[in-house]
């Protein structure tokens, strides 16, 4: 066994032994330092690092209430869609990562930009959305490729979708993006930039039951991207359900009835005001803007002459033409400058003054005429020479009574008033007197007389039911969450009027004989089953010259002169249910334009009603 | 021949010390493994066995005069030699490198052993070579290349961490038998080139390492990931620490290797400064006591047997949490006595083992 001398009594070592533990100590406090510089001045940056690196929390977005008809059907739902959205706080070289995405899903990179921009008022823990509505294929490629897509996520939210397309778009609405002044609003407090809103019809006004409320789910990530858990810590909770008073077989009835044409149909049950049917033509497809409308498919709808983003059924002012006759009788009847049997020889036209002719619509005449025949086959020269007996201010009483000339009260789409005009108004309006002849044309539903569809609906139901003019209403009832009926539609009475029977069961019967017997001027939509009453009407949109060529052929006259076709109707006569009112825009005349969408509806509506239900046709449009 | 004053001589106070660094480093673990799905045994209590292990080890090495050691020094080095070049030969592959050899149904990792092999063969050299004139260049030859052989071969694995630790740990033993200016300029002027030219040697994973180290941002989710989260998890600590068990990082499975190598970034987020600082301060002092009980070793070989155990443990603990923090590459280097792993847990308690053997035997003549 070696023995040596202690390394304690040697100096040099010992010396050694100092400076190694001086060494020692002092890389230990580099350490310390390098901690203190990590932990104490680091700390906020750090743990800012540390919380985006774990959790994110993104929002649920609750599904829109669900919209029924009256039976039911589901009209409104949601589907869910891929949107692929970027974290801008995650994001850190935004032309790298727009340059990758672009070249995996094979589209633009300015689309990204420009969508990028549009979020910049987004706050950056938001996710903002990119890509709306994608594919399934596209969500693959994104969620394999997230190593090099640092910031973007694929949300799963949900879209309204629309199972029978574009129909009664009008009614719905559509939806967007709530706008920064918006949420200004005490209305919008609660909402958050991105929501997507009711902008117009059903979706606005009952914004509040159907939006629902958000849900929150907290996702924990790492910093690949990849989520390990997600935990929701608030359930979204859908809206409430709004049952509607539309009956879809109808509804889609009237729409493929008008087709092609430009349009409205109204149809209301009699004894309540409810709106059985509501259509306005062209229309829009509310899922273009459930996506998000493109600003070139924004302005196709906007600059079509047709006007597809007015619901013409509210917004439509036309002058009601013959279908305004009723009125005139009725107010004739009351004010009795003539009855039932009052005949007025019909040459073809009624001189006025030596200057002043009016014409009937048939240039030989109707020969004798009472009011049977007045309405049945809609001779004009009875309406000039009662209605200037009656004269405009006992018309109009009449003609507001039965729901013309004040709007309706529905409840959204900003309706419009239509006019009845009187002494008083031309008095304020234009500060001139009334002069006869705009009495007289003014007894055929021309001249300053506007309505829209749905008070000529509204008229025909007052007709039907013997004078009261109900509310339209639309939405029938709201279930909340519970299942509880939240409202319900009670019907409402806008004014009340006593006809008495024999004013107007001269006036129904005539209108029965105008669709049911020979001569009528509808009696070619004529229905078998069910006898249902009506009144064509056409009205002119610009005054024709009296020396213009008679025969001109409608075809040959430009689309926006040509006439206007109108039919008011309910059914069936001996217990009225229904009323419908049809405008066809330039569609020519009443009777051949009209009156057929009328009895397409008829038969549609009455055919269920009979038992025999037509299933196949609740079946949603496939595409 | 049992002598009463090994016992009032074992310094109880060191092994208490080392007890308590091991104790709170399976605490850690505990912490650091809990988001793992229920595993057949958990890893706290596996590296508990080893700790236990550990201990036993303590005392089997401590029951063993280390004098006997200077004997049998050159046969281990030799029979280690060998088990490098088996490695290298039959070795089992794991993760791209070849490190492990099965030897009677165990798995040894020879480079682990040859850590301790090396101390002790360089002590048992400098220990009769050493004069306080100073190593001159051609003197170093010898230790060189006890020194250099198996680090290359180690390299070769490929495992460059180890193969640094022992440079660096024969290295100081070296320093501290004396080395002459002129040589230590030499031979710092041929580190430098070896390292320059070292480069096209390294293998690509080990140059990104290196890269990665210099800017880990080059590589957020690759190379420098391990780096970023280690030092969020580290920073976001602040001075008290987001508390036991509350540590988001490694709870969140941000922090790779965290019952392992980074270990320390998971107690760093939860216990914050002040709990690392304490642990540092343990580090520290176990260094440093180590260094005076070589001081009052009664024996060269003692001396540079404490030494070496010194510098492995100083190595081992600057190279990790250097690494931790940020201020050195990633090298897959084990903080002794708080990484989990049995096979570092083993290399440390036979040094622990070996200095308390030298400090409980300095009175024994």
């Amino acid at each position: 066994m070696r023995i040596n001398p202690s390394p304690e009594e040697t100096p040099g070592l010992r010396r050694r032994f100092i400076i190694s533990s001086v060494i020692v100590a002092g890389v230990f406090c580099v350490l310390a330092l390098r901690l203190w510089f990590l932990q104490i001045l680091g700390t906020d940056h750090y743990r800012d690092l540390s919380e985006r690196n774990r959790i994110r929390y993104v929002a649920i977005q609750a599904p829109r209430g669900a919209v029924f008809d009256r039976h039911g059907t589901l009209l409104v739902d949601n589907r869910p869609a891929f949107t692929v959205s970027a974290l801008r706080q995650e994001v850190d070289d935004r032309r790298q990562l727009f340059f990758n995405l672009a070249k995996l899903l094979d589209i633009e990179e300015a689309q990204l930009e420009e969508r990028w921009q549009r979020g910049q008022g987004l706050p950056r823990y938001r996710p903002l959305p990119l890509l709306e509505d994608v594919g399934r294929q596209a969500v693959e490629m994104v969620q394999e490729n997230s190593i090099d897509l640092p910031g973007i996520l694929v949300e799963v939210k949900p879209f309204r979708s629309y199972p029978f397309g574009d129909m009664a778009a009008h009614l719905f609405g559509y939806l967007g993006e709530v706008t920064e002044d918006d949420l200004k609003q005490p209305e919008f407090s609660d909402y958050r930039s991105g929501t997507m809103v009711g902008k117009t019809a059903l979706e606005r006004v009952y914004e509040n039951r159907l939006q629902g409320a958000a849900g929150q789910k907290r996702i924990e990530v790492n910093v690949r991207g990849r989520e390990l858990r997600q935990v929701t810590t608030r359930d979204p909770l859908p809206g409430h359900q709004i049952y509607l008073t539309i009956d879809t077989v109808l509804q889609k009835a009237a729409e493929e009835a008008l087709a092609d044409g430009a349009g409205s149909v109204v149809a209301l049950d009699v004894n309540s005001g409810e709106v059985l049917a509501l259509v306005s033509r062209p229309t829009f497809d509310p899922a273009w803007f459930a996506r998000g409308i493109t600003s070139e498919e924004w302005r196709a709808l906007t600059d079509n002459p047709q006007h597809p983003m007015t619901n013409k059924a509210l917004r439509g002012q036309y002058p009601p033409g013959s279908t305004f006759k009723m009125a005139v009788a009725l107010a004739a009847l009351e004010a009795g400058t003539a009855t039932p049997s009052t005949k007025v020889q019909c040459t073809g036209s009624i001189k006025l003054s030596r200057s002043y002719e009016f014409r009937c619509w048939k240039k030989e005449g109707h020969g004798s005429v009472d009011l049977h025949k007045a309405i049945k086959e809609s001779c004009d020269v009875w309406f000039y020479k009662v209605g200037l007996d009656t004269g405009i201010d006992s018309i109009a009483s009449a003609a507001k009574r039965l729901g013309l000339g004040e709007q309706t009260g529905f409840p959204f789409g900003s309706e419009r008033a239509g006019l009845i005009p009187t002494r008083a108004w031309k008095k304020s309006r234009f500060g001139t007197s009334w002069y006869d002849g705009e009495t007289v044309i003014s007894a055929i539903g021309q001249g300053f007389v506007l309505t829209t569809p749905i008070q000529l609906a509204t008229m025909a139901a007052a007709l039907a039911n013997g004078g009261t003019v109900w509310k339209p209403q639309v939405v029938q009832k709201i279930i909340d969450l519970e299942g509880k009926t939240e409202w319900v539609l009670k019907p409402e009475k806008l004014s009340e009027t006593i006809w008495p029977a024999k004013h107007l069961t001269p006036v129904r019967k005539a209108m029965e004989s105008v669709v049911n017997d020979v001569g009528g001027t509808a009696w070619r939509s004529r229905l078998d089953k069910v006898r249902f009453a009506g009144k064509t009407g056409t009205s002119q949109v610009i005054r024709r010259k009296a020396d213009d060529e008679e025969e001109v052929e409608e075809d040959e006259v430009p689309y926006q002169y040509r006439d206007h076709a109108l039919f008011v109707s309910f059914a069936p006569v001996e217990n009225p249910q229904i009323a419908v009112a049809v405008v066809v825009e330039h569609g020519g005349h009443g009777s051949s334009a009209a009156a057929p969408i009328a009895k397409a509806m008829y038969a549609a509506y009455f055919a269920d009603k009979t038992g025999q239900k037509e299933v196949a046709r609740l079946v949603p449009d496939k595409d | 021949m049992f002598d009463r004053r090994l016992i009032t001589h074992f310094n109880w106070a060191y092994l208490l010390l080392v007890l308590l660094i091991s104790l709170i480093g399976i605490a850690n673990m505990y912490s650091a493994t809990s988001s793992w799905t229920a595993a057949v045994q958990p890893v706290y209590l596996k590296q508990s066995y080893w700790v236990g292990i550990g201990l036993a080890i303590v005392a089997i090495v401590c029951l063993l005069d280390y004098r006997h050691l200077e004997y049998l020094s050159f046969p281990f080095y030799g029979v280690n030699l060998l088990l490098l070049t088996m490695v290298l030969v039959f070795g089992r592959t794991s993760m791209g490198a070849t490190r492990w050899i099965g030897l009677a149904g165990i798995n040894v990792q020879p480079s682990e052993i040859m850590k301790i092999v090396i101390i002790i063969a360089l002590a048992r050299y400098f220990s009769e070579k050493a004069h306080l004139r100073g190593f001159s260049l051609r003197e170093l030859v010898i230790p060189g290349l006890i020194l250099g052989v198996p680090a290359l071969l180690i390299m070769k694995q490929p495992d460059l961490g180890t193969a640094l630790l022992i440079l660096c740990i024969g290295g100081t033993m070296a320093l501290f038998a004396g080395v002459r200016r002129s040589a230590i300029i030499f031979l710092g002027m041929s580190a430098v080139a070896a390292a320059c030219g070292g480069w096209f040697l390294l293998h690509d994973y080990q140059k990104q390492r290196i890269l990665t180290f210099l800017n880990p941002e080059r590589d957020p989710l690759g190379a420098g990931y391990h780096i970023i989260q280690s030092k969020i998890a580290v920073g976001s600590g602040g001075f008290n620490g987001l508390g036991f068990m509350k540590g988001t990082q490694s709870q969140l499975s941000f922090l790779p290797e965290r019952h392992t190598d980074f270990a320390f970034s998971v107690f760093a987020e939860e216990w914050g400064l002040t709990g690392c600082l304490l642990l540092l301060a343990c580090y520290c002092l176990i260094v440093i006591w180590g260094l005076h009980i070589a001081l009052r070793s009664n024996d060269r070989f003692g001396m540079f047997l404490a030494i070496g155990v010194c510098a492995m443990l100083f190595w081992h603990i600057v190279v990790n949490l250097g690494m931790v923090i940020g201020l050195l590459p990633v090298v897959g280097v084990p903080l002794p006595l708080f990484s989990y792993g049995g096979t570092s847990m083993v290399t440390t308690m036979t040094g622990v083992g070996l200095l308390l053997n030298v400090g409980m035997r300095r009175f024994m003549f």
